[in-house]
This record gives structure tokens, sequence and C-alpha cells, in this order.
């Protein structure tokens, strides 16, 4: 399910062109990536996590790029206003060195229809024409976009030594988006540049009131185990940890109508070299004014009031917050079964060596094998635990914590709106002061300053009418963002509860099959 | 308390040992039993000999008097050449206990869900509790039917059939002083026991055997339990997963309130799974486990008291040669190494047939454990199994 995202991007041209691309996905090979750049792009949804081996990368991978895949379709979910088309040709406009035509334009609209999609429902027009070969070739809940962008985050790899040690991260990209130079490509990126990137993108288009997906946590204890050295499965599981959230939090950006439009997200998968982002450590210059920034933010959050005319934002922004105390719970719920499942794990595993010494010392003979064999049973409940407990962790367990995180960054959307709202009052009520002033040099006959005073008015006033149609702008995408996202958590939560079942069942399977392959052992018993 | 009855659907929680109810002259069980300060036994008895007044007949007894039945035996001289089936641990209530307490004094704090939640897990636990202590007594008494000798023993008799309180022909302080006393000199036996030579061939492999086995089943079992109580964790933590989502669908609507409530509904039946399984695979593997650490230490504890006979004959004939040079007592001092030699005698030959059958036994306890235990696992991920299937099935089609 080479889904792609929803994309409503400039049309590809030729139809047949792309499904020529679409047979040919395959990564760059460099290294020793084949395998993997075939596994992350097939449709490897109903498969379950590859058991056999300790969950290594590949297998991983195959799992990361399917399932979030469908993620990343959302198209623009019904949200087909002017604002979005406008966006578009401008869009259109800026990047395509493909033709675009108002024929391709049409064709913007067409293809978030999903014919077998049913939880999401496609409000737009549907292009019969549109039906491409990647329908066939999608899962049904895709939907059939025209556009493919996939993206990988692997092969992560020490840099340096010591202190001043990082880990670089191979960033592949393969899509049909005409915007790119290439149809795939890769890059390499330290955590720093996600950092970077989510501060451009926050900087930019927060004020409007997009939900800004939120990056993945810095950790120093976790970064400096690595740094120093430490060649353990800790160290090893932060690492995959990381990797991980970088992709899903890539995925989510691309995921984004608007943000995949902006040139920094396509420089950042693009270009090879990128500036250090110096402004994302913790404890830099503008790390402490960030800092002070969100502790003046978490004041005016205090004392603004709004005046709410729409009651939809409040009831809206409560549940919001209740919602994020919810899951806080569950995701710790869920934390503790993952460490319970490690406990499982480990002492299986002792019990194991355990019976296997019992076995030996035993004196009649078929009861000795049977117990070697129950303790070699043990031995292979301990592995399917422990990727169980790999399960619980990344398909439950961190989809939770990233909702947590996005659950805040949609209050911000809201703070957003109403440091919007803020600024509309502030200018209102200095417009109201202009006014007064005029009033007062009217009544006392000062006429060289009345130009003065009328100038001012005239410029407040455009000020607050250019704040309102503002306000009205932030209103409304916040409106649809959320939307946008209430529409992509039941999805995504609905995903990973079916994978995360898939991976009970699968796991369920394996020890109805290692039980019964001891039975006939226990029978033989004499 | 709570009086439980063994469930109809549970399967019977026979013998850990083999069958011991196949002889129909002599059948006991354990049919019920209450709990409220102490645990009180309801020991059912149906026989064909005529030495019991009645065919068919119950008491209530405590474990105490289950001990005192168990000393008894220990202590008769008649015995000592049998393996002494081990004594049922006492019943430990002390999980369930403290979740009861809890259970109390936060109920006004939890919500309705959770209140019930938790009483559930108690039940739950209550009821595994119940299970192993109520099979371990049970398991005691059998074997002391199916032996040739103890079914025979006046006070096993009295332990079946006597209808009133026990606690008067029960140890009082002096006795319990007594018995301390004696396991304190069993374990400077052991000591001894090792020093000792031995000369029988059959005698020397089993030492060793017992001794090697002993402590590698005692590591067993702890590494069981272990495992054991992982498993329950897991399954808790089930529970509360189940909780939290519902706590989170109830504050939504749309689909994603159906996924969460699904989901929710999932856990909590996996939650029954993981703790059947959990409690099966303690049943089965680690009680097996349990109980043969405790019948392999009454084997040594034969061995021990051989030993000892083979120490005192061996005394005996050092007497008997200190005798003959003084020229003195000397009739008393052969009178004297004769009976050791004999009792050492009917020990050695008692001692190898016990230990003999309790090979046999012991094969036969484990093959029958692992095959119930084996076949319970199956099922239980095969519920899993069907159950993840169709909850897949629903949510997919949503």
């Amino acid at each position: 399910m080479s889904g792609g995202c929803g994309r409503n991007p400039p049309p590809f041209p030729d139809n047949e062109d792309q499904e020529a691309e679409l047979d040919t996905r395959v990564l760059d090979s460099d290294e020793d990536d084949d395998d993997e750049g075939e596994d992350i792009f097939t449709i490897a949804r109903s498969k379950p996590i590859t058991p056999t081996s300790a969950p290594d990368e590949g297998d991983i991978f195959s799992e990361e790029g399917s399932y979030i895949r469908s993620d990343v379709h959302h198209a623009t979910n019904g949200l087909h206003s002017d604002d979005e088309l406008d966006l578009f040709t401008e869009a259109t406009v800026e990047l395509t060195l493909t033709n675009t035509t108002s024929q391709g334009r049409r064709e913007i609209i067409g293809p978030t229809a999903s014919a077998c999609n049913t939880t999401h429902v496609p409000n737009s027009i549907l292009k019969p024409s549109i039906v491409t070969k990647t329908m066939e070739e999608l899962e049904e809940e895709e939907s059939g976009d025209q556009f493919e962008l996939n993206i990988a985050v692997t092969n992560p790899e020490k840099i340096g030594d010591g202190m001043n040690a990082y880990m670089s991260y191979k960033v592949s990209t393969q899509t049909t988006l005409p915007m790119f130079l290439n149809k795939t490509f890769s890059v390499r990126r330290r955590f720093s540049d996600f950092l970077g990137l989510y501060e451009k993108i926050s900087a930019k288009h927060s004020l409007l009131g997009f939900i800004i997906p939120p990056p993945p946590q810095k950790s120093v204890v976790g970064m400096t185990k690595v740094k120093v050295g430490k060649e353990d499965s800790s160290s090893a599981e932060f690492v995959e940890k990381r990797r991980a959230a970088l992709e899903r939090y890539l995925q989510r950006v691309v995921a984004h109508p608007s943000l995949l439009q902006d040139p920094d997200v396509r420089e950042f998968l693009e270009r090879d070299e990128l500036p250090r982002a110096v402004n994302t450590q913790a404890l830099s210059g503008p790390g402490f004014l960030k800092m002070i920034n969100r502790a003046s933010d978490a004041v005016n959050k205090m004392t603004i009031k709004m005046n709410e005319s729409d009651n939809w934002f409040e009831s809206k922004l409560q549940e919001v917050e209740n919602e994020e105390q919810l899951l806080r719970r569950l995701h710790a719920a869920v934390d503790s079964l993952v460490n319970h499942r490690k406990e499982l794990c480990s002492n299986t595993a002792v019990f194991s060596k355990s019976v296997a010494m019992l076995g030996s010392v035993e004196e009649n003979s078929a009861l000795s094998r049977a117990l070697s064999q129950l303790a070699e049973v043990e031995d292979k409940m301990e592995q399917l635990h422990q990727q169980q407990a790999f399960s619980d962790f990344f398909i439950l367990a961190e989809l939770l914590a990233d909702y947590v995180r996005l659950l805040g960054a949609v209050r911000c959307c809201f703070e957003q709106r109403m440091k919007v709202w803020q600024r509309l009052q502030e200018a209102q009520s200095t417009l109201q002061k202009k006014r007064e002033a005029e009033a007062k040099l009217l009544w006392a006959n000062k006429p060289e300053k009345l130009q003065q005073a009328k100038d001012d008015i005239n410029e407040w006033e455009s000020k607050v009418s250019q704040y309102e149609r503002d306000f009205e702008r932030v209103t409304c995408t916040v409106r649809k963002e959320v939307l946008r996202f209430e529409k992509e958590k039941a999805r995504d939560f609905k995903q990973h509860i079916v994978k995360y079942l898939e991976s009970l069942l699968h796991t369920q399977h394996r020890l109805v099959k290692c039980w019964e392959a001891f039975l006939p052992e226990a029978k033989a018993i004499a | 308390m709570t009086s439980i009855s063994e469930d109809s659907d549970k399967e019977k929680v026979r013998s850990v040992s083999v069958d011991l109810n196949n002889d129909a002259s002599l059948v006991i069980d354990i049919p019920d039993a209450l709990c409220e300060r102490e645990v009180k036994f309801t020991v059912h008895t149906k026989t064909t000999l005529s030495s019991f007044q009645n065919p068919d007949f119950s008491v209530p007894r405590q474990h105490e008097d289950f001990i005192w039945l168990h000393d008894t035996i220990v202590e008769t001289e008649e015995y000592a050449g049998l393996i002494i089936p081990p004594a049922p641990p006492k019943p430990d209530f002390e999980g369930p206990r403290e979740k009861m307490h809890k259970l109390g004094e936060g109920e006004s704090s939890m919500t309705k869900e959770e209140y019930a939640k938790m009483k559930q897990e108690l039940e739950a636990e209550y009821l595994a509790v119940f299970k192993k202590t109520v099979q371990v007594h049970e398991v005691f008494l059998q074997r002391l039917s199916s032996h040739p000798m103890f079914r025979k023993d006046r006070n096993f008799q009295i332990f079946l059939e006597y209808d009133q309180d026990l606690t008067v022909r029960r140890k009082n302080a002096k006795e319990m002083f007594g018995g301390f006393f004696k396991n304190m000199v069993k374990t400077a036996d052991e000591v001894l026991i090792s020093g000792v030579k031995e000369v029988d061939e059959f005698f020397e492999q089993e030492k060793n055997f017992l001794l090697d086995y002993s402590s590698k089943i005692k590591d067993a079992t702890a590494k069981a339990e272990k495992m054991t109580r992982s498993h329950k964790n897991v399954a808790d933590d089930y529970n509360h997963i189940s909780g939290a989502l519902n706590n989170t669908a109830a504050d939504n609507n749309t689909a994603f309130k159906k996924h969460l409530e699904k989901c929710a509904e999932v856990f909590e039946k996996l939650r029954k799974v993981e703790d059947r399984v959990a409690s099966d695979q303690e049943l089965k593997l680690t009680e097996l486990l349990r109980y043969y650490t405790r019948d392999i230490q009454a084997a040594k504890d034969l061995l021990y008291r051989r030993a000892r006979a083979l120490a005192d004959y061996e005394n005996s004939n050092k007497a008997l040669d200190k005798a003959r040079l003084k020229g003195k007592d000397i009739a008393q001092a052969e009178e004297n190494q004769k009976q050791c030699l004999q009792k050492f005698d009917k020990l050695s030959e008692s001692g190898k047939k016990e230990l003999t059958s309790f090979k046999a036994r012991r094969v036969v306890a484990f093959r029958k454990n692992l095959i119930e235990m084996t076949e319970l696992e199956i099922k239980h991920a095969k519920n899993s199994v069907s159950l993840l299937q169709g909850s897949i099935e629903i949510l997919n089609s949503n």
C-alpha cells in the first residue's frame, strides 16, 4: 500500500508514467538498503510484525512504513473551501516544473474521493477519470490519490566521538510529486535538524491557526548514553525509539496539505547539506528566550478572557484539555503493561534455564527429555513476550504519547487564535483612543494637528479591519484544522488498535503452535 | 466472608500426584471450604471399610488439624521407614486480604467502574488462592488414604471421623516445642548423613540424586513463582487499560468513541483469559514443583532416618565391643545391637520400596500435570485467537 498521502498538489500530467514509477519503487540502492527499500514501500499492512528475528531494522521498517502510510493520505478531508484552492494555485505557480493547466487544477479536487473509504467522508466531486493504477494497489481505506509521498527514516549512524558525537539519520523520500527534483532521494539529517524544521514551520504557520505537529522530545540522558558509547540494549532501544519518532513526525508534517507546500519542508527533504540549527539547543540563548516566552504565554492565557461569540471554541478547548488528561492516564497504564511484559520476558528466560537444569538432573530419561523440551518452549515464549512488548510499546504506547503531545499542539492552536483576537482588541482600543484624541482636537479647535489625527485614524481603521479579517481567517482555519485532526485521530487510533490486536493475535497463534508441539512430548513421558 | 465451592465450569483440580482416589474402599475429597477468621475445610469421606462407623460422612477441619495429623504420623516410630506425605502449607490469603483492605479504604474515592474492577480482581485472586489451598490439603489426605499403612492409622481415622473439635487432641505448647527441637536435630542430621559411609549401591545413588534434585527443584519453584506473578501483573494491566479506555471513550462521541469502547471490551476479555492462563500455570506447574520440593524433602527425611538408624547400629556395635572388652552388660549390648540392626534392616527394606514407588509417582505426576497444563494453555490461546479475530473483524468492518 503505497498509498501516498492524499496530496492535492499540482497534478501529474501523465498517468502512464506514474504506473511505471510505481513499479520501480526502490530506494536509492545504496549500502545495504536494498531489502529495506522493497520493504518500506510494499503493501504490508495485513502482515503482522515479522516474528522470526529480533525486530531488526527491515522489519520495523515495513511496519512503520506500511501503517503510517495510510495516516498520510488524508487529502483535504472534505474541507474544500476557497482557501484551499487558493493555496494550491499559489503553490502550483511557485513550484512545479511541469505544466499546470486549469484542467490540472480541477483534478486537484478530484482525487480525494476514495471509493471504498468508509471512515472518512469524501466531500469532493468524484472524477471518474481519476481512477488510476494506484487505486488497485492501495488498500481499501486509502484514498485513491494520484500522488505519492512516502517518507522513511532509517540507518541511524553515530558520527564523531565523545560529547560532540551525534546520531545521523537517513531520511528517504519516494514521491511522484512534481515539485520535487527527483522521484526518490535521500539525505542525512541529525536530530537538531528536525527541531530546526519545527521551529521554522512553527514561526511561519502557527499564527495562522494551523496545528503544528510537535517534534520528538529531547532527551539529555538518552543521548548522553549514546554519545558516551554505551553499546547496550537500552541505548539501542533509545535510538530505535527516536528513529521511529522522527519518522512519524515527518510523516505527520507532510500529511498536512499546507505544510507540505512550505519550502522549508521541501528543503529539509531534498537539500544535501542543511545549515546547523543552533537555536534548538536547550541551554542556548535562544533556548532561554523560548522558555521565557512560553512562560509569558502562560500568564497571558490566564488573564485573557475571550468574549466568545461562538461556543464551539470554548467547549472544544475543554474537550481537548480533558482528552489530554485521559490519554495521559491511558498512556501510563500502557506503559505499565510494557514494563510488566518485559519483566515476564526475563522471568520466563530465567525459568527456562532452571527447568533445563532440572531436566538434566532428572533420572527418568523420558521425563528428562520432556523437561528440556519444556525449557525450549519457555525459551520461545520469552521471544514471543519480547516481541509483544515491542508491539505494546511501538504500536500503542508511542501512539498515545504522540497524541498527548498533539493535543498540546491543538491547545496551542487555540491559544494562537486568542493572541490574534487580543491583537484585534488592542487595535480596536487604540483606534478608539485615536478617535477620542481627534474629538478632543476638534473641541479644542486645533486644526493643524487634526490632519495628523485623521491620518492616525485611517491607519488604525485599516489595521482594525485587517486584524478582523485575520481573526476571521484564523477562526476558520482553526475550526477546519480541528475537524481534520479529529478525523485523523479517529482513523489513526483505529488503525493502530487493529494493528495492535493483530500483533496480539499473532503472538497467540504462535503460542498455540508452541504448546501443540510440546504436547506429544509431555504425553511421551513414561 | 465467602464460601467458595468448586465452580462447575472449572476443571476439577485434582491432585498434583497420581489419581489417588482409585481405590473405592476409602475415598476422600474436600468439596467445600469456608473462610472466616480461619479457613474451615469440609472433609468428606466415602468408605466401604468396616472400621468406620458410617459409609459416608463429612467433618469440618482447620489447617492446624492437618498439621497435627502430619506431626503425629511423623513421630510414630512405626512409620520411620516410609515417606511421610508432606504437610500442606498454611493458607496464605495475605494478597487478597490486602486488596480487600485497599478496596474498603478507597471505596469512596473510586468511580463505580474502578470499584467494580478492583472487586473483580480481588475475587479472582481469592478464588485462585482457594483452589490452591484446597488442592494441597486434599492431596495430603489422599496420599494417606491410598497408602496401605497410613490408611489404617488410628489418628487418621479420628481425623476423618471425629465429629467434634479436634483442638483438645492437638499439640499443646510443650509438644510443639518438642517438635521444634526435633526439627533442629534433623538439620544436624543432614550433615551427619552426608558424611556416613553408604554400603548399599541403591541408597548411595538415591542420596546423590535426591540431594542434587532437591536444590534444582527448589530453584525451579522459585523461578516459576516469579514468572506466574508476572503473568498476573500483565493481566492486571489489561484490566487497568480497559478501564482507562472506557474513561476516555465516555468523554467522547463519534467514531473515535466506538473504537475505544471496542478496544476496551477486547482488553477486558483478554484480561480474563490471561488471568486463567496465570492461575492454571500456577496450579499445574508452580504447584507441581512446590509439591515435589516438599515431597523430595520427605524422601530425604526417610534417608536421614535410615542413616540415623545406621549410625545407631554402628554405635551399638562399638558399644558391644566395649562391653565385651569390659566384660560387663554384654547381653544388654548384644540385645541393643540386634535391635538396631533389625531397625536398620526394616528401614532399608521399606525405604527401598518407598523410594522406588516415589520415583514412579513423581514421573506420573509430572506427566499428568504437564499434559493438563499444556492442554489448558492451548485452550486459552485458542480462545484468545478467536476473541481477537472476531474483534479485528468488527473493527475493520466499521
